[in-house]
């Protein structure tokens, strides 16, 4: 069989930096997912931890609910920034490297003893602004990326997948909306 | 087991999909929520999901890499929902059935995913990923998680 050398470049252009990084990555984070699923039973989604830490300090009846599960969403987002520190110490440090990771150019590399993070070039305000929206979006719609998209996705469920079509087809239109008027990074 | 049921045990406030009240939890359940958040924030960090900039990029089709994270990831996450109930009986840290996650639809799954959208579209970032974000060095992320804390409770003030 004969590939078409421009539909080959044509997929090619639209994936810049191969997909074994995120294949993998993507595979990890089912994987954390997994784990705690096969041990206990819960989906765990990251967005709850909004609400279930604000019950420390705000007698709320919305976060009230959260109150038995606010410990261990704490320890779950400990976790996932301790996961990705590691990821910082090895590969983005260099000090461990896999023909499956190719390193990004985007953002700005620093070094703090010997260690090489990360940060983004992204406006401060579009970070605050958009964390505003995804903080009560999310909230109202029921979950988020990992939520909807991995455990409810990975669930079959059908007000999942129509919640991730949702907030997937309104990103992509505010994405490109905000490029067009000019706003980079 | 159907969606509908699904929604009538959420409305219970069904105590099962939050765990165990932690006077009455297994020695093991925190470290194994510990172990499933390192795993998933590691590979927040090496898929570069943690990068808003790459968000953005795949959101205005420069680079769709991502889509396997989200493959990837609800792809494995699937298998295991088809087979634990099939292959165990309950969760040996909880006690509790394997149940798949199954929220009720309403016109706020649409509502909430459209602002979700319109902010996930603004900064290129969303919830888990912006923990993993913190955790790679962004410190200029906490604009982001700042933001994230203020719509929270936002939200839960006016629908109190």
């Amino acid at each position: 069989m004969v590939i078409d050398p421009v539909a080959l470049q044509a997929a090619a252009d639209l994936f810049p930096n191969g997909i074994s990084r995120y294949a993998v990555g993507g595979l990890l984070v089912g994987l954390g997912v997994t784990v705690i699923y096969l041990g206990t039973g819960i989906s765990a989604g990251a967005s709850t931890f909004l609400e279930s830490t604000l019950s420390y300090v705000s007698g709320q009846s919305r976060f009230q609910r959260y109150v038995s599960s606010r410990d261990w969403r704490l320890v779950f987002t400990a976790g996932i920034v301790l996961g990705a520190a590691a990821f910082a110490v090895t590969f983005q440090s260099g000090v461990v490297s896999s023909p499956l990771y190719r390193p990004g150019t985007t953002g700005h590399l620093y070094e703090v003893g010997g260690v090489t993070l990360w940060t983004t070039g992204v406006q401060p305000w579009r970070l605050l602004v958009g964390g505003l929206f995804v903080g009560v979006g999310t909230r109202i719609g029921k979950g988020c990326t990992s939520g909807h998209g991995i455990c409810g996705v990975g669930s079959a469920s059908k007000t999942s997948i129509v919640g991730v079509l949702t907030f997937l087809v309104v990103a992509v239109v505010t994405a490109q909306l905000v490029a067009a008027l000019g706003v980079s990074p | 087991m159907t969606e509908a049921r699904a929604s009538r045990s959420e409305r219970a406030g069904n105590d099962s999909a939050e765990g165990p009240a932690s006077d009455d939890r297994h020695p093991l359940f925190i470290p194994l929520v510990l172990v499933g958040g390192l795993l998933f924030g590691f590979g927040l960090g090496f898929s570069h999901m943690a990068r808003p900039e790459v968000v953005l990029d795949f959101l205005q089709f420069e680079d769709l890499g991502l889509l396997f994270v989200m493959f990837g990831g609800s792809a494995l996450v699937g298998v295991t929902y088809f087979l634990a109930p099939r292959l165990f009986d309950r969760a040996p840290l909880t006690g509790d059935a394997f149940e798949r996650r199954l929220k009720s639809f309403d016109r706020n799954v649409l509502i909430g995913g459209a602002i979700f959208g319109v902010g996930w579209g603004l900064s290129g970032i969303c919830p888990g990923a912006a923990y993993a974000s913190l955790g790679v060095g962004n410190v200029t992320i906490l604009w982001a998680i700042a933001g994230m804390f203020a719509g929270a409770y936002l939200q839960g003030y006016w629908r109190r």
